[in-house]
Parts: structure tokens; C-alpha cells; sequence
């Protein structure tokens, strides 16, 4: 098992390097160079000169994404164009916010939603499967910026007025509720049904089936016999919504006006910002990376014919 | 073994002593399960599935229940736990286990008697063990009674592995199931069952999916853990076989009610129900008799010499040595893992990976079907294991029938002559043609296998365990069809691992252990005098039975195809 890991690590490694392949190459693209963006259309060809010296932008292309990647890998992001300041400093709080606000809506999400789906599968074809099955299908099928507006319509100033509907620097805690609350909707749905569909179908095995003529209690064939197989298929997709939610942000946070990444991304793509948008790009693909890693691992360590095999 | 009941049964507590029977005083020959006018019905559409079914058995002893699938003996069997499937009910009826009655009861009354009072064991123990937990958990659990501490559960879960013959270590508690052989996982769930000593055990087929060696083992296991406990069993089969061997009483179930129920030696020789001996005659016996046998040819049909095969670095087959002749039938007989399948693929051109010679009619054929002739193709036909998947759903049988034809021959001037001549030869009617897979019983669906595979008018036909899916009673119709396709020329190339069925339809066989072949000759003289110590077991291990009702068949020189009862 260990060395499927290692082998599954080394393949993100791998995929990780291809994003910053077509980073690099999406930034090489664009009209003009860094030089420049930086300087504005004012700028004299003495300065515009000075500035491509000390950018090395003379090297060949080659020689600048290694001393790019070098940086990168020494975890000097290069400095942002527009603010001057160092890209790894300006992001430390824009990234934590992020963090924050996807990993509170996972925690609300997922055990929800495999809930959700579990309880959906033990009802199956009754009031309250059917009602789940109607509510995911709607609310996956609403773009989740939609979602968004409709919350604030509803709780928000607007609404019952419970929740501030825009983030605000000053603000107390309750202010991260709709912005979560979003993430979740937007992220649940898939979750429930596939959960839903994975537990029909461990429910329905011979083996769930010894389980109850041994005489155990629903709880214990639930838990015990019919959940630590229905695992694997689930986190695959819990770790594909999660990704997800890694992009997902990005429209969120400007709809909440919510300082994170994404409220940077957009930011930085306006100002032309070219080292700042390789940052927020690369951190993106790494987390999309990272997440499905660890559902790999789990949906591995789940499987007691690998977790045994290769020990 | 009907009379000696009670001297027998005393004499095996008495071998195992008390603390072997699980510290229980045994009282065998007390009736403890009895089930009167049971009655379950499908939903929404109210078809009885068993209609009215009354059974008693008593302690120590074991019932057979026997019939075809679709009889409702597996929903029978279900129903004495009080468990149903997915849109089935019991309607009517009593389960008494002892004095409770099991259909009576609420859910969570049946949850505390079960596995106690009775216990299941699964037909196949493969899906029927949870491949997500270790077996000490799964044993453990079995036994669900709160007054044990867990010292005391874990002592009484190795007591019961070790009556079943497992390794009782923590090592072996910390296994998954796929760790394990069939015949382990199959004695694991004997285990499961016996831990909670319950006063009745129902057995589904136990031994379906293992070798008839291991079979012999399991059944013997269950027998003396069934006197041991003084437990009644219900072993529910098709196979008439298995159960004569086993059971102290029979009960034949027939669309969903008891035709006939009895001891066993009397409804063995007296039968009273025509389809209880029909059921009976379409067992294959073990023949011991001599073939006619075929006259050896100059120039086989197909000759298989110095085949070694494998899949990657796994060697499977070893210098094997086969040749088949025009119109005559030569069995393949081996174990799961004996490679039979792998050489038959071989021959068939699906399996690339092997170095020998393969030569048909005295042309070499290339060890790809890719890199063989349409015409060499065609004169090699191949019937499936399993008819359930070697049919495509979506399909047509005339479309399924005429699909390798217009490939291999080319196409037809009359579809439909094709297509009824094909069905013909598979004894199915010229309507058969317009039906789709799903509304044909197993039994027709392999017919159609074979009519498939007949259409383009091969020489030689590869059967592999065509009928170990099918009923015994449809195994025998198919055996009957198969000897009337040799008759008219064809050679069959008939891999099994039944030795009963070899005796009755091949004129050869080729005994494969392990990937090699350890005995090769005519049918009579292996069978009567069996030269490999391997082949003596497999023929020692083989359930058999002798019919002496009246109008029953002569047990030797019999031939199966004779003995079918139509209708």
C-alpha cells in the first residue's frame, strides 16, 4: 500500500508540474511582456529596457521558466506587479480566509450529505427518499452564485435579516454563514446520491443480508457491515465536489465580497497582476490535486485486499 | 440411514463428550422446528411464491429440501428466519422453533432469536462474508448474547473453529475473507453459524461453488456438527445427489409447494411424486462400465500435442497431450484450477498465450482466432459457462443465432431457415426466435447457446461446464441434446469438473490436476479402474446414489440421455 502511495504522490507531482507547464506558457502568451504590464504604455524604452535586464527577460524562454520553477520550488512566488509586494506575503491571508470558508463548508457538507444519502438508501422509495432525491436534483441543478443571491434574498438585510449578506473586516462570526452555507449547497447533491446509490447497493448484498439473519440490529448492519464498503466509491466523489470547491470559491467569494483567493484572482486577472495570477492558478491546481490524493489513500485504505496485500 | 437413528446419534455425543457439543445436553430426535401452512407472497402482484408449506424436523437431523430454482425452496428457506426480500411477505402460516413462532414475532424479537434459535449459511460464502471486516469480528458478532463477557465470546469463537477444523489463532482471527479458500470461507460461515448454538440451521446450498473434495469435507463437517449440537438442519439443493448422501429426511418442493416429503430412504426407493423421479433420474450416476469405444483414427480431428500455457509468468498448463476424433466426445475433467477452461480457450483460439502445437484436421491453427481462417473459425464452435451471460440482453435470438453465421458463412438466402434449422438442432421450436434473452429460462437460454453455436455448421464444439448453471434436470436434457449432436457428427471437446457427467456422455476423458493432465484414456477404464491417485478421489469424493424404485433405470450400462422424462 505504501508503495501505491508513493506511486499515486509521484503522478501528482507529475500532473502538478504540467499545470505549471501551461501556466507558464498561458502567461508567455499574452500581449507584450512583463516589462510592459509592469510599466504601463507611458513607459520610455530606457526604463522598459532596464526593467526586462533585471527580469532577465532576455534569457531564452527555457532558461526562464527554470529560474522560474526554481523560485517556485524555494516557495519565492516572484513579486506582485501591481502592489510591489512579495506574491507569497500578499496571499498568506487571502489563503488562510480561503481555507477557512472550503474547509468549513466540507465539514458541514459531507457528513450531511453521506447522511442524507445513507438514510435516503434505508428509506428507499418512500416519502423521504423521494424528497431528498427532488431537493439535491433542484438545488444541484441551480448555478451556485444563483444559490448564493437567493440565500441573501431570503435570510439576508433583504429577507429575515438574519445574516449580513457582504463580509465585512469588523464583522462577527455570523457573517461566514452564508458564504459557507452556499458552498455546501453547491457541494452536497452530488454526495447524497452518490451515497445513496453506492448504499442500495451494499444494502442489497449477501453479505448485508448474513448480517441481518445473524440477528443484528439496523444500526450495527448500517454502520458496521454496510458503510465501511460503500467508502471507497463515496470518496471519490466527496473528493471530486471538494476539489471543486477549490475553483468553486472564486465566484463565491465575490458575490460575499469575502477576502480570499478568489476575491485576489479576480483582482489580479483586472491589474494584469502576472505573478500573482501563477500563484493563485498553481495553489488552485495543488489543492484539486492534494484532495483527490487523499481520497485515493482513503478509497485505498478501504479496501482491505490492498491495505493487507501489500504490507 | 434410517433405522439406527437413535444408536447413532448417542454414539456420536458420546465421541465428542459434552464439552464438544458446546457444554449442551443434546437431545436428539426431539422435533424442534416445525413450520405449518407457511405461505409468502410477491408484491404488489400477490403470486404465492410458496403456498401452504408444513415441515418438521427433529433434532440431530437434517431435511433435504429439493427442487429446481424458481421452486421457492430458497424463499422457504429464507422464511424459517422470518426474513424476506425485497417485495415478498409471509401471509399466512406458523415457523415454530421450539415454542416461539418465528412469523408471529415482532422484528426485534426475530433479531434476538436469530442466530440462536436459527442460523443461515449461505450458499455462497464469498459474497456472503463482509470483505470489509475481519473474521474475528464477523464471529464474534454471530454470537450477540450480553451475559457473555468477552473473553468468554472469544473462547467459545475459537471452540467453534476449531470443531470445523480452522486454525484457532489471533493470526487467523485478524484475516479478511479474501484471504481464504472457498472450502475455508465456507467453513468460516458453518463457524458463524454453529457459534450461537442454534436449535435449527438452515443451509442454502452450501457447497455449489466448491470442488466435490471439499464438498465431501463441508458436508461431512455439517453432519457431525449437526449431531454434535443436536441442531436440526434444513439443506436446501438441487442436487438429489448431495442430499441422499446427507439427509435423514426429504422434501420435495415443486412451484412453490411440497409435492412429497418422506425419510429418505423412502422417498429414495419408493417415490411417490412423478416429479420426484424425474427429479431422481435426471441425476447423472457414476458409471463404472465400459464405452463403446471409437475407433481410433489416423489423423485425429484435433490434436493438441505438448500445449503449455499461462497467464503472465503463471504457468497453468503443462505438456498437455489431447486428441479429439470425428464424432466422438472427449471430457476434459479437473478441479476449479485444474486449467480445463485455459486449454479449451486454447483450442478455441482465445487464449494466445501458449507455446505446443495445436493441429485441426492436419492444419496447424494459429494460437490467435485473429490469425485463423474464417473457415477454420467457423468449424470450431464454443458454448459458454454461463448462459445468463453469454447472451446479449438486447438481441434477438434469431439476431444472436444469425450474428456468427453471416460472419463466419456469409449471407444467408432464407434467414429464417437458418435460424429454425439452428433452433432445431438445439430441440427448441422455430418461435424461439423472436424472443429476447430475458424471456427464456436458463435451461433454453443455453439451447440457444448451443443453436448459436451449431448454425454455422462446425466440426468440433467446446463446451465449457455448459451446465454446472443449469438445474440438474435441465442438465440432463442438455447432456441428451449434446449425445444427439455427436450422433450426427460432431466432435465435443466437453470440459466438466462433474465425474458423474463425464461417465455418462464422453467416450474419453483427460483427468486434469493442477495443469497437467495425470490420466488420459477411455471412459470405462478410468472409471473402473482408476490408475491416478488423483482420479480415485475425485471418484471417492462423488456423491452417489443407486435407484431402486421400480421402473428405475439399470444403475449400469445406463445411458442419462435415456433416463430424461419429458414434460
Amino acid at each position: 500500500m505504501t508503495r501505491l502511495i508513493v506511486v499515486r504522490l509521484f503522478f501528482g507531482a507529475l500532473t502538478l508540474w504540467a499545470v505549471s507547464l501551461v501556466v507558464f506558457a498561458a502567461t508567455q502568451a499574452l500581449p507584450g511582456d512583463a516589462a510592459q504590464l509592469i510599466l504601463g504604455r507611458d513607459a520610455t524604452p530606457e526604463r522598459l529596457e532596464a526593467l526586462r535586464n533585471q527580469l532577465n527577460l532576455h534569457e531564452p524562454v527555457a532558461v526562464q521558466y527554470m529560474q522560474w520553477l526554481q523560485g517556485l520550488v524555494q516557495g519565492d512566488l516572484g513579486t506582485s506587479f501591481s502592489n510591489r509586494m512579495p506574491v507569497a506575503e500578499y496571499l498568506t491571508d487571502p489563503v488562510r480566509s480561503s481555507l477557512t470558508l472550503m474547509g468549513l463548508s466540507a465539514l458541514v457538507a459531507t457528513p450531511i450529505a453521506l447522511f442524507l444519502g445513507a438514510f435516503s438508501a434505508l428509506r428507499r422509495d418512500r416519502a423521504f427518499d423521494h424528497t431528498s432525491s427532488m431537493g439535491t436534483l433542484v438545488v444541484a441543478s441551480i448555478p451556485e452564485f444563483v444559490v448564493g443571491i437567493l440565500l441573501i434574498l431570503m435570510l439576508g438585510p433583504g429577507g429575515l435579516g438574519l445574516f449580513p449578506s457582504v463580509y465585512a473586516r469588523e464583522g462577527g462570526p455570523e457573517q461566514w454563514i452564508l458564504p459557507v452555507l452556499t458552498l455546501a449547497l453547491a457541494v452536497a447533491p452530488p454526495i447524497v446520491r452518490m451515497m445513496r446509490a453506492t448504499m442500495i447497493e451494499v444494502l442489497e448484498s449477501e453479505y448485508v443480508q448474513q448480517a441481518r439473519l445473524k440477528g443484528m440490529g439496523e444500526r450495527t448492519v448500517l454502520w458496521r457491515h454496510a458503510a465501511p464498503n460503500a467508502i471507497g466509491p463515496v470518496a471519490q466523489v466527496v473528493a471530486l465536489q471538494l476539489a471543486w470547491l477549490a475553483g468553486g470559491v472564486v465566484a463565491i467569494e465575490f458575490l460575499f465580497n469575502f477576502p480570499g483567493v478568489g476575491k485576489v484572482l479576480m483582482d489580479a486577472i483586472e491589474n494584469r497582476d502576472v505573478p500573482l495570477i501563477q500563484a493563485v492558478v498553481l495553489l488552485i491546481a495543488g489543492i484539486y490535486i492534494l484532495v483527490n490524493l487523499i481520497a485515493d489513500v482513503i478509497g485505498l485504505a478501504a479496501n482491505p485486499k490492498v491495505r493487507v496485500a501489500n504490507r | 440411514m434410517s433405522g439406527n437413528e437413535n444408536t447413532e446419534n448417542v454414539e456420536s455425543t458420546e465421541h465428542t463428550g459434552v464439552e464438544g457439543a458446546g457444554g449442551r445436553s443434546v437431545r436428539n430426535g426431539e422435533t424442534v422446528l416445525v413450520v405449518d401452512g407457511l405461505t409468502v407472497i410477491g408484491r404488489p402482484s400477490d403470486v404465492e411464491i410458496i403456498s401452504g408449506v408444513s415441515i418438521t424436523v427433529k433434532r440431530g437431523e437434517i431435511l433435504g429440501l429439493v427442487g429446481e430454482s424458481g421452486s421457492g425452496k430458497t424463499t422457504l428457506g429464507l422464511s424459517l428466519l422470518a426474513h424476506c426480500k425485497r417485495a415478498t411477505e409471509i401471509v399466512g402460516g406458523q415457523v415454530l422453533v421450539g415454542d416461539q413462532d418465528l412469523a408471529g414475532l415482532s422484528e426485534r424479537g426475530v433479531r434476538q432469536l436469530r442466530g440462536r434459535a436459527v442460523a443461515y449459511i449461505p450458499q455462497s460464502p464469498a459474497s456472503a462474508l463482509n470483505p470489509a471486516l475481519r473474521l474475528g469480528v464477523q464471529l464474534r458478532e454471530a454470537l450477540h448474547d450480553d451475559s457473555l463477557s468477552n473473553g468468554e465470546v472469544v473462547e467459545r469463537v475459537r471452540e467453534v473453529l476449531r470443531e470445523v477444523a480452522l486454525p484457532d489463532d489471533d493470526a487467523f482471527l485478524r484475516r479478511y475473507p479474501h484471504q481464504l479458500s472457498g472450502g475455508q470461507q465456507q467453513r468460516v460461515a458453518i463457524a458463524m453459524a454453529f457459534v450461537g448454538r442454534p436449535d435449527v440451521i438452515v443451509l442454502d446450498e452450501p457447497t455449489t461453488g466448491l470442488d466435490v473434495t471439499t464438498q465431501a469435507h463441508v458436508l461431512e463437517t455439517i453432519r457431525s456438527m449437526t449431531r454434535d449440537y443436536g441442531t436440526a438442519g434444513v439443506y436446501i439443493s438441487h442436487d438429489m445427489a448431495v442430499v441422499a448422501d446427507l439427509a435423514d429426511d426429504i422434501a420435495v418442493m415443486y412451484r412453490g409447494e411440497v409435492v412429497e416429503r418422506g425419510r429418505a430412504a423412502e422417498v429414495l426407493s419408493a417415490p411417490q411424486h412423478s416429479y420426484t423421479r424425474q427429479l431422481l433420474m435426471a441425476v447423472p450416476l457414476l458409471k463404472t462400465s465400459g464405452h463403446e469405444e471409437a475407433e481410433p483414427e489416423e489423423e485425429p480431428l484435433l490434436r493438441v500435442s505438448g500445449l503449455t500455457a499461462g497467464y503472465g509468468r503463471t504457468q497453468v498448463l503443462e505438456g498437455i497431450d489431447v486428441s479429439v476424433s470425428r464424432g466422438e466426445c472427449v471430457a476434459l475433467l479437473g478441479e476449479s484450477g485444474s486449467g480445463k477452461t485455459t486449454l479449451s480457450r486454447s483450442v478455441a483460439g482465445l487464449h494466445h498465450q501458449f507455446t505446443g502445437e495445436i493441429l485441426f484436421d492436419g492444419v496447424p491453427l494459429a494460437a490467435s482466432s485473429y490469425r485463423r481462417t474464417a473457415e477454420q473459425r467457423r468449424r470450431v464452435q464454443y458454448v459458454f459457462q454461463n448462459p445468463y451471460e453469454a447472451l446479449n440482453p438486447r438481441k434477438r435470438v434469431r439476431d444472436q443465432i444469425l450474428g456468427p453465421y453471416r460472419h463466419l458463412v456469409g449471407r444467408p438466402a432464407d434467414p429464417d431457415g437458418v435460424v429454425a434449422e439452428a433452433l432445431e438442432r438445439a430441440a427448441l421450436s422455430a418461435s424461439y426466435a423472436d424472443r429476447f434473452p430475458e424471456q427464456l429460462s436458463g435451461g433454453e437460454r443455453q439451447r440457444v447457446c448451443i443453436a448459436r453455436a451449431v448454425a454455422t455448421g462446425p466440426d468440433l464444439l467446446v463446451c465449457d461446464e455448459i451446465t454446472s448453471a443449469l438445474d440438474v434436470s435441465v442438465q440432463a436434457e442438455i447432456v441428451k441434446l449434446l449425445r444427439g449432436l455427436q450422433d450426427q457428427g460432431m466432435a465435443l471437446l466437453f470440459v466438466t469438473h462433474n465425474i458423474a457427467l463425464v461417465s455418462n456422455i464422453a467416450e474419453r476423458v483427460a483427468v486434469l490436476n493442477r495443469g497437467e493432465i495425470v490420466e488420459y484414456g477411455p471412459v470405462g477404464q478410468v472409471m473402473s479402474s482408476p490408475q491416478h491417485e488423483y482420479t480415485r478421489a475425485l471418484i471417492a469424493d462423488t456423491p452417489d446414489f443407486e435407484l431402486s424404485f421400480p421402473g428405475a433405470p439399470e444403475r449400469l450400462g445406463m445411458d442419462s440421455g435415456d433416463r430424461v422424462v419429458e414434460g
